[in-house]
Order: structure tokens, then C-alpha cells, then sequence
């Protein structure tokens, strides 16, 4: 196959669509596995959507501007093509068929009449540069999420803009440095970090052209606030603080963090991502937090879609109001408008086309709309209750490294038992595979070795719970009794551990170009 | 209401089993000072009423207008079979799929949409997803800043405006420049003009960006630029619009090192801007630089074939304030749609939809010029172009008050320049029938009167 060592794979004209397997590779389809589209395509078949075209439509395009070899995409009847990724829908694990207690991802539950209400034709077939007169519906749903946002958060503004949380963070930290260049502030180059954070922070930081400091965590968890003071400077442009942070604890020194960030100088922000368990406890602006971001796929339920589409709403206080991306959304009198290019000359700019995920907002409306306050509050208190009880009926087989109270998720490890048995933490998650659960996230936070960052939320039944601790107790049983066992974890999936080390020093990133032969037209 | 399926014993339960009789004991560490008494947000609604609420608000739009508006995002028929896929709660309400095992559907169908975009573009290495065309052809302008190690990009001032907006905030107040080459009265990029900015020898350039089709509807000179491009040490990236691909000469053999785009015409709702798909393929030798998610195809132990996340140390969770972005969630389900929409459709369907697309713009052209529009610029077009028309913003106007959607007004795009204070960007797709072309001009005519 096509390694990405060589030079760009032309167009070569070679192959059949129907391609065997390499030398080495045991069978193209192991039980249960699906042929590629390339494999399934056969020239001439498909199903006709749309009216073939009057002849000649493409002639008053310069030759030298078409496209001179064919089109070489599968060519599929409708029946195989549904088969062919219902069949690929069937190896995925997904919330709707298990437990997926993945750590700093929030996997809970997507309600259904969230996907019905993004589908209605009046929001899903809206032209994104509709005139404002034709979008009222949906510029009122902006303007009132954008409201609910500003309760939650306790902050002054939204914006809806921001694709994802990592979207967000650079929305962000760009506001923060419009702040400091704005009060002619230029010296602050710098972002601190705490060892604990998403990797997206440091990223962040980066690719808006700082750089990362970064500072330890104490012995219990928490920011270590002597050596927050000494990174402290008159080059720090934002501290980024992740409340609840990533080991899942409250930072309890949380106003003495805020005083100290703000008495440098420097500003406030707080990564969202852990929002799902202070909703109605914890309101970051009113703590004293300059900018935040929300997840919605993580907080407000809607799906992570195997990876994305999220959306990244941001809220700030006042001192960045004035550097919100455009367009915002204003009210005026009765109606809605989307602010006009040039109108507020503060802004950092757009952030990416048009006004947002708005489909994914959409959502997140109707999940705060469901809930109201007492409701998100009870959400909160039940994503922290799961967590908590679940890491007692586990306190006895892994090591709990934090004293303090957990709030959504918790760190656990299993150092002592890799030590007695040689059974790693990856070997665990693997064996929880077999066990009918999707594995927590592992390695992460880096700071705790062997570590797995377990998140049930709220919305996984009691009985699920205990299930999921029998299986991890049960594991730790079998660690010591039959380690090759869950060493060479998962036995049951549809594949076992692959070779990822091949798959990096040899990529192959795409099939071989299908054929170069004038296709037959599907009669 | 809410979704949890606790009940109050449930709640007591796990409660005594941690040694408490409220709640507020796990929050109690959370320090009074800061601690929050509820929210003050709208009352809870049963679903019912959630229901009717959403109708009302998407029914205070007006999606149904017959619309001549592209710019960049664009009305196409979405075969059932797309929303079939989506609407599997195994694909849409997984994750990242970061244990492969229980995640073969998500990575098979990542790599048959890094397979299909390489097939569109001749590009070696898909990126799998960016948010939008937007973030997407800033993240290009990034990497080639990255590959050169030089920190001005040229971007044509005929890519779509969003594109240049986005790419400029993602410059801005860092060290990098980004300067915009005019365009000629054909509605092409001034290539002179590019050349002129390539030989500032003070001033290397990373990176030169090219729509194709420009926002302006025109064909580009893409092979020319690109041979600029790369004479002066410059990257090339082609900003493309995925449908026009299957008529199109590719990306690649235009001389594109990047192609970016904005994926939404290959099935994706256009839901007033997102979420929509943004595209980015390079050539294989960038492939350290690329920003995302990448898949590879290996076996696992016992040989079978498989599909696993590749090259990750390019990705922050890794590499952290050293990584090619900050991309973590991205638009894998977007991606999905497109490769549903792609296997629907087969390369006869896709260049269908491209031709008629061709012809209805044809015809749309005939019948404004007839109506006293003409074409503002004279180079060719594939289905989409300004017209000019005397007084554009109130016409618009007033042919909205008809039922009718007249493309967009290019001045709220180009506010300072005078040669397109009267002028209308107007599309036409498969969708778009003759039917509503004779109703366009026709309203045109009366409200010109």
C-alpha cells in the first residue's frame, strides 16, 4: 500500500476495484469485519438521485480547467451501501449500546428529542447568510442560550461561535491578548499551566504564540500555590485553570489562585470541561474567573459523534466584552440581528465561518430547556454522587491517590497492583473490553502514574455502576491469578490489539486509487 | 425533567454506603465565599412542551424561500440514505476512538473518508476533520508558515471572505502577516500582482492561497499561481468547494502542495452555518504538519485487518504546547456524512449533480441578462457569479418581500470597493429549477420597474 514516504500518489491507472489483501495479511475480512467501499464497488452499479444533466452542460468550461481522468469514488447500489456501514456501525462501542466511563469526556446520555429538534426543517435547511428577517427563530434560540449561559457561567457575555473546547480556548486567550495589547500591555508572552491540564491548553497557548509555563500540582491534587506565585510575573498574560481540574478535585484555594493571577496582572481562564459537576454550585465569573468555555458535548448532552462536531461557547467578563468575536447577536425592539461587518472595530474577528455550530447549539438548548435550574443542579449532584460511590466500591482493590472529595470524576491507580502482578493499566482497560464496558480514560492526567480517570455521569443506573466495579474488581482478581489473561486482553472484540507500531513507520492512509477506466453509467 | 434514572432510594443508597445523609456533604469543599445558591434560569419543560416550543422558534424562520444564495454553503439534495447512517446511535454517540478495538465502524469509515477525499483532491494525507472551510484554511496557512519557516501568507482577496476573516484572527497580534492580492476585472487573482509580492525578497512568503472557484464564482488560473508559488519557495493551497471536484481538474495536479475546503455540499444540512466539515489534504512529504486526526490501516495479532489512529505525536494530547495544533473534538460525524453521501451518490452522481449545477447556472445567466443583469465579471464560471444590478441592497430587499432569496449582496462582503457597491452573488444547483430561475427574473424585472 501507498507509504506516505514516497511521493504523491499520482493517478496511476492500475488495480482492480475489487483489491486482494497483501502478502502477509491473513484474510481482507476477519469475522465480523467489513470490506472497504473500494472493495464493495463494481463498475456500473449505483442509484440515481438526481436528473442526469442535458449534454454539454460542462462545455463552456475550459478543458485545461476539467477534471481530464474520471472520477475514480466507489460505485455502490443503495442497498449495499447501507448494509456496508449499518455492518460498521455494529463494531462500534457507543453510549446507546454501553457504560462508557471515559474520564474528561462527560459520555452521558444524548436525549433523542435533541437530534429531533436539530432536524426541523425551519432550523436544519436555514441558509447561513440568510437575511436576519428570514433567521428570527433562530437568532431568538442564540440570544436566549446565550442568556442561560451567562446565568450558569456568572459571567457578562457569550459567544456562540467556537466549534469545540479547544476552539474555545483559543478564542480565548486571543481575547486575553487583544486585553493586554489594548491597555498597551505588549511584555506578557507567557501562559501558565498547571502539570495537570488538557493537552489543549499548552497547545492553545502555543498556536496563539505564547509560551507554556508550566507549574506542579502539590502532593493532595491541587495547584500548588507557592509555585503559582513564583511563575507569576510581569510576563504572564493568563493563567489557565481547569475547575474541577483533571484529577477531578475542586481547587479549595480557588480565590487565592484568582488573587494571585490577577494581582500579576495577568487573567483568569478557566477550561469548562468539567462543568458537569458544579452546575449551580460553582459560577466561575462570580468566583472571579475572566473567560471560560463550555463543552457541550460534554455538559449539555450533545454527541461527541465518534470525535466531533462539538461546539465551544465562551463567556467573559467585562473586561473582554469588548474583544468578542463577531458577529454577535443583538436585540433590537421586537427582533434579532447579527452584528454587521465593521460595527464593533474591538473585535478579534470571526473565529471561523458564519455563526456557529448551530445545529449542536440547538441541542444544548433544548437540554437546558429541559432541565431549568433545579435540574441542572440535580444533574450535578447526581454526576458527583455516581462518582463518589463508585470510587468507594473500588477503594479497596485500586489506589485512590486523593484524599479529598471527588466531584464527577476520580483518578485511581493501579501502581500496586502492576508492581505484585506486572499487569499494566492499559492490560485492565483492554480486559474491561471482554467485560461488555468501555474503558476510562487512561495515562491521563500524566501526573499520576498507572492512573485511570474514571467519569460515570449521571445518567448510568446504580446497577450499572456496581456491574462496572464487580468487572474492575474481578480484573484485579484475575491480574493475580492469570495474568497472561488480561495481558493479552480484549479476547471478544472484533479485533485484538493491533499494531500500531507498523501502522506509524509504514502509514497507509487511503486505498489505492480504484481504477482509471472510463466507469459504465448506472442505467 | 430530567434523564438520570435515579430514584430516591437509589440516591439514599449510594449515600449510606458513603457514610452521609445529604448531598451537601460532597460539595462541601467547595469554600462558601464562591459557592453558588442554584441558577435562575426559564422553569423545566416536559418534553411535550419542549417540543412545541423548538416547532415554534424553527417555525419563525424562513428556510423555504427560493433561494439563489451559495457563497461557500450550499443547497443540494441530501439522499436519505446520509441521514439514515447519522441517525446511528452507534456512530454518533461514540468517541474519539481511542480504544480500536471496540471502535473498527469509526475508524473504517474515517479511513474510506480519508480515501475518498484523497481520490477528490490527489492528495495523500486527509486530515480527519476540521471544524469548518474557515479553520481549515487557517490551520493551511499555518502549516505553511511551519514548513517554511517564513511568516507572510498571500491570500487572494476573491477566497471566500469567512476564510480570510478567520485566517486573519488566527493571525492576529502574533508575528505573522497575511497580505491580500487583488483581483482583475475577469474576476480572476491579479497573478502579476503575485508575482510582484513572491519577489520582495525582504519579505519571503510561506504560503499562497487560491479559491477554485473563487468566492466570486470565477475559475482560477491554479496551475500558473502555483508555479509562482513554488518558483518563489512558497507553499500553494487551493481553496476548492468538494462537489466541483468531480469536473474539475484535482487540487494536486494543479500543483496544490494543501487543498482546504468547506465540506458541507457533500450532504451536510446547512442548519444557518454549522456544524459543517472542514476539509484539509497535503502531500505526503507534509504529513509531520499536518494538524488532526489521521488514520492508518494495519492488522492486529492475529493479522486481521484493522484500522488504528496514526502519527498521533502530531496531536496535543502528546505533545502538548509542541503540537501542529490545538484540534482535539472535531467533525468525525460530519466526515461521516460526506463519505455516506459520497458512497450514495458514485462518481456518476457527483459529477451529475456538479453538470446540472453547470447547466442551471447557464440558464440562470441568460435569463438576469435578459432581465438587465449581467455579469459582473467575464471569466468563466462553473454554477455560481455576480450580476450587477443598479441599487443591489433594496432589490435584494424587495425581492425578498416576492419569496425570493437573490443570492448575496456583495458589498456587505467588499463594503469599499466601488466595483461591487450593484452587484448580486447568485448560485444554482441541481435543486434549483427552471421554474424558479423564470420566477427570479421575472420579480427582477418587476422590481426594477
Amino acid at each position: 500500500m501507498t507509504a506516505v514516504s514516497e511521493p504523491v500518489v499520482g493517478l496511476a491507472i492500475e488495480g482492480s476495484p475489487a483489491q486482494p489483501a497483501e502478502p502477509g495479511v491473513r484474510a481482507v475480512v476477519g469475522p465480523g469485519l467489513q470490506p472497504t467501499l473500494a472493495e464493495l464497488s463494481r463498475p456500473g452499479r449505483g442509484t440515481t438521485k438526481v436528473p442526469h444533466p442535458p449534454p454539454g452542460a460542462l462545455e463552456r468550461i475550459p478543458q485545461t480547467q476539467r477534471r481530464a481522468r474520471p472520477l475514480a469514488v466507489p460505485e455502490l447500489a443503495e442497498p449495499e451501501v447501507i448494509r456496508h456501514f449499518v455492518n460498521l456501525s455494529q463494531l462500534n462501542y457507543s453510549v446507546d449500546t454501553g457504560f462508557y466511563p471515559l474520564g474528561s469526556c462527560t459520555m452521558k446520555y444524548n436525549p433523542k428529542i435533541n437530534e429531533w429538534a436539530a432536524r426541523l426543517p425551519g432550523f436544519a435547511a436555514l441558509h447561513p447568510l440568510s437575511p436576519d428577517v428570514a433567521a428570527q427563530g433562530t437568532l431568538e434560540l442564540m440570544w436566549e442560550l446565550e442568556q442561560w449561559l451567562i446565568e450558569i457561567s456568572g459571567m457578562t457575555a457569550v459567544t456562540l461561535q467556537p466549534a469545540a473546547g479547544a476552539h474555545g480556548e483559543l478564542t480565548g486567550i486571543l481575547m486575553i491578548r487583544a486585553y493586554h495589547q489594548a491597555r498597551g500591555d505588549i511584555e506578557r508572552t507567557e501562559v501558565i499551566v498547571p502539570d495537570s491540564s488538557h493537552g489543549t491548553n499548552p497547545a492553545t497557548a502555543s498556536m496563539a504564540g505564547f509560551q507554556t509555563v508550566t507549574v506542579k500540582s502539590d502532593d493532595a491534587g491541587q495547584i500548588d500555590l507557592d509555585a503559582l506565585r513564583a511563575a507569576l510575573g510581569p510576563r504572564t498574560a493568563a493563567v489557565m485553570i481547569t475547575n474541577p481540574s483533571t484529577l477531578g478535585l475542586f481547587e479549595t484555594r480557588i480565590s487565592e489562585l484568582l488573587e494571585a493571577v490577577h494581582g500579576a496582572g495577568a487573567l483568569a481562564y478557566m477550561d469548562g470541561a468539567n462543568m458537569n459537576a458544579i452546575l449551580g454550585k460553582f459560577r466561575p465569573g462570580a468566583a472571579g474567573f475572566d473567560v471560560m468555555h463550555f463543552n457541550t458535548h460534554k455538559t449539555f448532552s450533545t454527541p461527541h459523534g465518534g470525535g466531533g462536531p462539538g461546539a465551544g461557547p465562551v463567556a467573559v467578563n467585562e473586561k473582554l466584552l469588548p474583544f468578542l468575536p463577531w458577529p454577535r447577536v443583538l436585540r433590537e425592539g421586537l427582533g434579532f440581528r447579527l452584528e454587521r461587518r465593521g460595527e464593533r472595530p474591538s473585535s478579534i474577528g470571526r473565529v471561523r465561518s458564519y455563526q456557529g455550530s448551530i445545529g449542536v447549539l440547538v441541542r444544548a438548548y433544548a437540554y437546558l430547556l429541559a432541565h431549568g435550574g433545579d435540574g441542572l443542579e440535580q444533574v450535578s449532584e447526581d454526576a458527583v454522587l455516581a462518582a463518589n460511590y463508585l470510587r468507594g466500591r473500588l477503594a479497596d482493590t485500586y489506589e485512590m491517590p486523593f484524599a479529598q472529595v471527588s466531584k464527577h470524576e476520580f483518578v485511581a491507580s493501579a501502581q500496586r497492583l502492576r508492581a505484585e502482578t506486572g499487569v499494566r493499566m492499559l492490560d485492565i482497560a483492554k480486559r474491561l473490553v471482554d467485560k461488555g464496558f468501555h474503558p476510562p480514560t487512561i495515562y491521563f492526567p500524566l501526573t499520576v502514574e498507572e492512573c485511570m480517570l474514571v467519569e460515570p455521569t449521571e445518567t448510568e443506573s446504580v446497577e450499572t455502576i456496581d456491574a462496572f466495579a464487580d468487572a474492575l474488581i474481578e480484573i484485579a482478581a484475575e491480574a493475580r491469578h492469570d495474568p497472561d489473561l488480561v495481558r493479552e486482553a480484549p479476547h471478544d472484540s472484533p479485533v485484538r490489539r493491533l499494531d500500531e507500531a507498523t501502522a506509524a513507520r509504514q502509514p497507509d492512509l487511503h486505498w489505492r486509487p480504484l481504477t482509471g477506466a472510463e466507469p459504465v453509467c448506472p442505467q | 425533567m430530567t434523564y438520570g434514572p435515579h430514584t430516591i432510594a437509589d440516591r439514599q443508597r449510594m449515600l449510606a454506603a458513603l457514610g452521609l445523609d445529604s448531598i451537601d456533604g460532597l460539595f462541601a469543599d467547595i469554600p462558601a465565599a464562591v459557592r453558588a445558591n442554584g441558577l435562575d434560569l426559564p422553569p423545566a419543560l416536559d418534553e411535550l412542551s419542549l417540543a412545541r416550543r423548538l416547532e415554534a422558534l424553527a417555525g419563525r424562520n424562513q428556510p423555504g424561500l427560493t433561494s439563489f444564495l451559495g457563497a461557500g454553503t450550499y443547497r443540494h439534495h441530501i439522499p436519505p440514505t446520509v441521514d439514515a447512517i447519522l441517525s446511528r446511535g452507534e456512530f454518533y454517540t461514540a468517541y474519539t476512538p481511542y480504544q480500536p478495538e471496540i471502535s473498527q465502524g469509526t475508524l473504517q469509515t474515517i479511513y474510506e473518508y480519508q480515501s475518498l477525499v484523497a481520490e477528490l483532491t490527489g492528495l495523500d494525507v486527509v486530515s480527519a476533520s476540521h471544524y469548518d472551510g474557515g479553520a481549515a484554511t487557517a490551520e493551511a496557512a499555518l502549516m505553511t508558515v511551519r514548513a517554511t519557516r517564513r511568516e507572510r501568507v498571500l491570500v487572494s482577496r476573491a477566497v471566500h471572505r469567512h476564510f480570510v476573516d478567520t485566517t486573519r484572527t488566527y493571525f492576529e497580534g502574533g508575528r505573522l502577516t497575511l497580505d491580500e492580492l487583488p483581483t482583475l476585472a475577469d474576476g480572476t487573482t491579479d497573478l502579476a500582482a503575485l508575482e510582484r509580492e513572491l519577489g520582495d525578497a525582504g519579505r519571503p512568503v510561506a504560503g499562497v492561497l487560491l479559491g477554485q472557484p473563487n468566492c466570486f464564482g470565477i475559475l482560477e488560473p491554479m496551475a500558473e499561481a502555483a508555479r509562482l508559488a513554488h518558483a518563489a519557495g512558497a507553499l500553494f493551497v487551493a481553496v476548492v468547494e468538494p462537489v466541483s471536484l468531480a469536473v474539475l481538474a484535482p487540487p494536486a495536479e494543479c500543483g496544490a502542495d494543501i487543498a482546504v475546503g468547506e465540506g458541507q455540499p457533500l450532504g451536510i444540512a446547512l442548519q444557518y452555518g454549522g456544524p459543517y466539515l472542514g476539509i484539509l489534504a497535503a502531500r505526503a512529504d507534509l504529513v509531520r504538519q499536518v494538524p488532526g486526526r489521521l488514520v492508518g490501516r494495519t492488522t492486529d495479532i492475529e493479522g486481521r485487518r484493522a484500522y488504528v489512529m496514526t502519527l498521533r505525536a502530531r496531536e496535543q494530547d502528546i505533545r502538548r504546547d509542541k503540537a501542529a495544533s490545538n484540534i482535539c473534538t472535531n467533525q468525525a460525524l460530519c466526515a461521516l456524512a460526506a463519505t455516506v453521501y459520497l458512497a450514495t451518490l458514485g462518481p456518476h452522481g457527483l459529477r451529475d449533480v456538479a453538470a446540472l449545477g453547470a447547466a442551471r447556472a447557464a440558464e440562470l445567466e441568460e435569463a438576469l441578462a435578459a432581465a438587465g443583469a449581467p455579469r459582473v465579471h467575464d471569466g468563466a464560471y462553473l454554477n455560481e457569479f455576480a450580476v450587477r444590478v443598479p441599487a443591489a441592497r433594496s432589490v435584494h430587499a424587495a425581492l425578498l418581500e416576492h419569496g425570493i432569496l437573490a443570492g448575496l449582496v456583495l458589498a456587505d462582503w467588499y463594503p469599499d470597493d466601488p466595483e461591487l457597491r450593484d452587484a448580486l452573488l447568485v448560485c444554482a444547483t441541481e435543486v434549483t429549477t427552471s421554474d424558479d430561475i423564470e420566477r427570479f427574473a421575472a420579480a427582477l424585472r418587476e422590481v426594477s420597474a
